[in-house]
């Protein structure tokens, strides 16, 4: 959470911001919990899970567990990764249901390939672009994650960050490591003409192309004003009707490569070469 | 730590290529009551790694009779949901550690949460 004059993030590494002073704040700040909880709720939609069923996900940064809490209540299984032992002790006095590892994401997530049905995390990814360490390579630390998060989830899952960029430079640089690890998606902007309700949801399809959602607006949106910037890193053209490319097309291998990476088999890199149209008699 | 994460984690250091799954050392295990939901359970089977779900279970000495490979059919019988049920999400590891097959690093567990945190040359 960054407060009105100063980003949390230039202060302290999240290890030492997130003492046991902070933490406190975080169970009993009736207002923090507020605008936690309604946030996870946003992200939980974003998500766009199947209906009336119980998901297994991850829960990025998690805290003191007050968007697992609500990941809970959804009916949702959960596991929650933080980097902060203060804040994992306020989630554990608060009996979050939710299992609790203790881990740095800047080091890659520690699980198997496609577990997740989905992720989310609020309010953390930011943390991740500043270096708190000399060793510190915050492109390569955020590649890391996303790379080690796009293997962790299942085909077709989504992950929904909620986050407070600094300027569009670090937007570009979340953005950019999380396209190299073979996401697609966008921003999902909520509020976009208030400056204080305004909010940033990442969202990020693995292997899938999906629609993004809508983002909130106060006012009714049929000016045809966009407030999303989507990227993708495929142009799939002329799909059959089932919505899948064409088969032996370019598409069609890209995704079947990308299906293959998420198996966890070993994959030749996608290059200008890949799926080139090649002369008869090859 | 519930054996549900157990079955999901590896060790994710450079150069590890064997790190899973992770041995178990626990020195108090507790199990706790949580309702029971079939419906996430037999959505969970498919993606459990058997053996070291079994293996696991033996560790912290709670197989149970949980048969050695998956039944056929078991989305009906509600009596071996029940018992992966317990035995995914009742049974907790609150103190102990876990250790790679492959390097021998340890993991320890406290207070329930495995601390994961790399050195800086991994």
């Amino acid at each position: 959470m960054s407060s009105s004059c100063r980003r949390p993030e230039h202060m302290a590494p999240p290890e030492v911001f997130y003492n046991e002073e902070e933490a406190k704040k975080y169970s009993q700040n009736s207002r923090m919990i507020e605008i936690q909880t309604q946030m996870s709720e946003r992200a939980v939609e974003l998500l766009s899970l199947p209906e009336d069923q119980p998901c297994y996900l991850l829960d990025v940064g998690c805290g003191s567990g007050l968007s697992g809490d609500y990941l809970t209540e959804a009916g949702h299984y959960w596991v929650g990764v933080d980097i902060s032992t203060a804040m994992l002790d306020v989630a554990l006095h608060r009996e979050v249901e939710g299992d609790l590892l203790l881990g740095d994401m800047g080091e890659g997530l520690p699980f198997r390939p496609g577990m997740f049905d989905g992720c989310i995390s609020i309010s953390a990814l930011q943390w991740l672009c500043n270096a708190d360490k000399k060793t510190h390579s915050p492109p390569k630390r955020l590649y890391r994650f996303f790379s080690t998060l796009y293997s962790s989830l299942a085909r077709g899952a989504r992950a929904v960050f909620q986050i407070y960029p600094e300027n569009s430079e670090q937007l570009e640089l979340i953005t950019s490591q999380a396209m190299k690890a073979g996401f697609t998606g966008g921003m999902v902007v909520d509020y976009p003409n208030s400056s204080k309700a305004k909010k940033f949801f990442l969202c990020l399809f693995a292997g899938v192309s999906g629609v993004l959602p809508k983002g909130l607006d106060s006012v009714s949106s049929d000016r045809g004003v966009s407030n999303q910037a989507q990227f993708t890193a495929q142009r799939s053209r002329y799909n059959n009707m089932k919505g899948k490319s064409v088969k032996k097309s370019k598409d069609w291998i890209l995704e079947k490569k990308e299906r293959r990476r998420r198996q966890g088999r070993e994959v030749r890199a996608d290059t200008k070469y890949t799926g080139r149209h090649r002369k008869p008699r090859f | 730590m519930k054996l549900l994460t157990h079955n999901m984690l590896t060790s994710h250091v450079k150069g590890v290529t064997k790190g899973y799954p992770l041995i178990i050392k626990a020195t108090e295990v507790k199990v706790n009551e949580l309702e029971f939901n079939p419906q996430f359970v037999s959505r969970m089977i498919p993606k459990l790694e058997w053996s070291a779900l079994i293996q696991a279970a033996e560790w912290l000495e709670q197989s149970q009779d949980l048969p050695s490979a998956l039944i056929p059919n078991y989305e009906n019988d509600e009596e071996f949901l029940r018992k992966v049920h317990r035995i995914l999400l009742e049974v907790e590891v609150i103190e102990g550690c876990l250790q790679c097959p492959e390097s021998g690093r340890e993991f320890p567990i406290s207070k329930g949460v495995p601390n994961m945190l790399l050195n800086e040359d991994e």
